[in-house]
């Protein structure tokens, strides 16, 4: 996938002169928000819970090699294979050769990030296989061409009108004066199409939430059960997951579960959680005969050991970006790349480079909303502030941002040149602007006075003042 | 070098370990071995009779709907009765269950019954759980000749039938049941935790049932089994 995330300004203006986009995200906000807020509530020792996943996450990642090949041999014992894949490039081949053994012309597609990452679907268009999303989300905007704009909402920036405009589009099959006004009448004409292509199918493949060492199983969860026809109907299944979904045991799984679908949509449990171990066994009346993952790395061994390996934890909640001003406002594209959100800002630079992503993690209000909700407790708003350390040491800012943060520093660096500067200065615009008490213009504010007014200052600087204080103390 | 093996060596060098390490391998043997437990949950704590209030209502609360009845015998006139309170046609799809099997169906000769996988002309399917989870109202229910697990997301309408004598309080226990039912170290092929019809939000998050899975989600809980 191409990344447009260098240019997240332009992309966020973009975003917020977009009306119709504007009243998706309007929609969406407060109900994630509250959807969790009461879940969470309503469960005993969540923070408990989530120190208790944390704990999990942090053994996992420190013996990450060993958990790695006990889960390839249960997988093996199985009947199933596990393919390492370094790059992005070695994954799309890999699942490419299953495909073409399995001579397969359709492959159904449950979500998964990891194929989103890949750039799975051009990739196998190119070669003549085409994949059909099955989740409604995913099917809406491939439909549209578009990418998700939400890990676990790829639609939520699509309003149901432009919905019913892509379903006549593509659905020319049907009758054209069919009523298509309610969600449920564009839900049932989805199940409809979506039967066909499930049946027809000759591979499935899916992504993973969880990958258990224990028992060489993988766990998806979703809510249609989309991802359940799509890995059991075709004869070939191929899990797509990366190294960090890795858990040691199935009781560690649970923990997991009790933090995810409460985080994610406010559900105690998601409708279908799925545990899958190697193929169809001797009697089996249904399942795929052939069993694959796809372990991806692309980047993530050499996150071990930084000060990003944290990210490694996060379980796609999305509960980040549900919760994020700065997502809310803009959207997931704006992002320009797979991950949107908090998350987002903090992956993409370690995926595709600061040098393409800096942007990201400038993107932030430091309001620390992320990390609050992040079952994880992933510290986000701590790695955006490595990624802009590593941004400035590598000069990827542009000239007048770095000569703006210079002339500050050598004024920071001078406490008496700095007082008496800002005194003159916030004197002189303590006069300018008592008679209004606020501005409307000022030279090199623009960017502020544009949208709203700078409040005057009231005469004396905050250390004038503290200083003043404690002599009358 | 394979893929596998320079995964493995970027991971060791970046964590600055040997895959060698003594130590490293006992831990992870040993979590493997034992699979402790999180902290006690408080549905763990819960007696026969909490437990089954806290499913039925755990599993209401999630659109399921919940047909009490007393013996295994009088589950087939319950089958029939939820296909006729929808309007469904009086055939059902199930595997080959002994639980299931060993129902009086002569009780109800007007409801046709097919075997096997499900095929997508089904309107409804009969599987038997292994456990129903306190916590979250959900059934899980384990693949095989049994119980195929194309029963579960075909056909519109799914009746599960569990034993009240199988709802335990939390996962780590339904884990157990699974466990029990089997010999052998493979899990069935698929587990799946059932919990509530299927739905979808992605228009506009509006909650949608019925999305690709079935519409209705029908539990028959057996009291005295």
């Amino acid at each position: 996938m191409h990344a447009t995330s260098s240019a997240f300004r332009e992309n966020a203006r973009r975003a917020l002169d977009n009306a119709e986009l504007q009243r998706a995200l309007n929609n969406a906000e407060s109900r994630f928000v509250d959807h969790r807020a009461e879940m969470v509530a309503t469960i005993p020792g969540f923070e408990a819970i989530r120190d208790e996943a944390v704990a999990i996450k942090n053994h996992t990642l420190a013996h990450l090699d060993l958990y790695l090949e006990a889960y390839e041999e249960k997988v093996r014992a199985a009947g199933g294979t596990v393919h390492f894949a370094e790059t992005a490039d070695d994954a799309r081949r890999i699942v490419l050769d299953i495909c073409r053994k399995a001579n397969a012309k359709t492959v159904a597609k449950g979500k998964s990030m990891i194929s989103e990452e890949i750039g799975l679907n051009g990739f196998l268009e190119e070669n003549g296989i085409s994949p059909v999303e099955t989740d409604l989300g995913e099917y809406i905007i491939q439909l549209r061409g578009e990418t998700p704009s939400h890990i676990i909402a790829p639609a939520v920036h699509v309003t149901k009108r432009q919905v019913e405009a892509d379903f006549r589009r593509a659905h020319r099959h049907l009758a054209d004066d069919r009523d298509l006004t309610e969600p449920a009448a564009l839900l049932a004409e989805a199940r409809a199409v979506m039967r066909t292509k499930f049946l027809a199918a000759d591979v499935g493949i899916t992504g993973a939430n969880f990958l258990v060492a224990e028992t060489g199983t993988s766990v998806i969860v979703t809510n249609e059960g989309n991802g359940d026809l799509s890995q059991t109907l075709p004869r070939v299944h191929i899990v797509l997951a990366s190294l960090e979904k890795l858990t040691p045991t199935l009781n560690d799984v649970s923990q997991f579960l009790r933090l995810l679908a409460p985080s994610a949509t406010g559900q105690r449990m998601t409708v279908y959680t799925t545990f899958s171990t190697g193929p169809r066994r001797p009697g089996d009346p249904d399942g795929p005969e052939e069993y694959h993952v796809v372990l991806l790395d692309n980047g993530r061994s050499s996150m071990i050991g930084t000060e990003f390996q944290d990210v490694l934890r996060c379980i796609r909640c999305g509960a980040c970006m549900n919760h994020c001003p700065v997502y809310q406002a803009v959207g997931g594209h704006a992002y320009g790349w797979v991950y949107a959100g908090p998350i987002g800002a903090v992956l993409t630079p370690a995926l595709i480079g600061v040098d393409k992503a800096g942007a990201l993690p400038n993107a932030s209000t430091f309001c620390g909303r992320c990390e609050e909700v992040c079952p994880m407790r992933i510290p986000l708003p701590r790695m955006m502030r490595h990624w802009r350390e590593r941004e400035f040491e590598r000069h990827l800012q542009p000239a007048t941002v770095r000569a703006g943060l210079a002339f500050w520093a050598f004024f920071a660096r001078h406490p008496w040149l700095y007082r008496t500067a800002t005194r003159i200065a916030f004197g002189m615009l303590a006069a300018l602007g008592r008679r209004r008490g606020r501005f409307r213009r000022l030279p090199l504010a623009r960017g502020w006075t544009a949208a709203r007014d700078l409040p005057a200052p009231e005469g004396t600087t905050f250390q004038a003042q503290w200083a003043e204080r404690r002599r009358s103390r | 070098m394979t893929a596998r093996d320079a995964v493995l060596a970027r991971i060791r060098r970046s964590l600055g370990v040997s895959g060698a390490d003594p130590a490293r391998r006992e831990a992870v043997a040993a979590r493997l071995g034992q699979t402790p437990r999180g902290p006690a949950t408080p549905e763990s704590r819960l007696d026969r009779a909490a437990r089954l209030r806290l499913f039925v209502e755990k599993a209401e609360a999630v659109k399921a709907s919940v047909a009490r009845v007393a013996t295994p015998a009088q589950v087939p006139a319950a089958v029939a009765e939820f296909l006729r309170q929808n309007n469904l046609p009086a055939a059902i799809r199930l595997g080959d269950d002994p639980r299931l099997n060993a129902l009086p169906w002569r009780t109800t000769p007007h409801l046709s019954i097919a075997t096997g996988r499900a095929e997508p002309a089904d309107t409804a399917a009969l599987s038997h759980a292994e456990a129903g989870v306190a916590e979250s109202g959900s059934v899980i229910l384990a693949s095989g000749p049994d119980n195929p697990t194309t029963l579960n997301f075909l056909p519109e309408n799914h009746i599960v039938v569990v034993n009240a004598g199988d709802l335990v309080g939390d996962y780590e226990a339904g884990w157990e049941r699974v466990r029990a039912r089997r010999r052998g170290a493979l899990l069935p092929r698929a587990v799946n935790f059932i919990t509530g019809p299927s739905r979808s939000a992605d228009i506009e998050q509006t909650i949608q049932l019925g999305a690709h899975g079935p519409r209705r989600l029908h539990i028959i809980l057996v009291e005295s089994a």
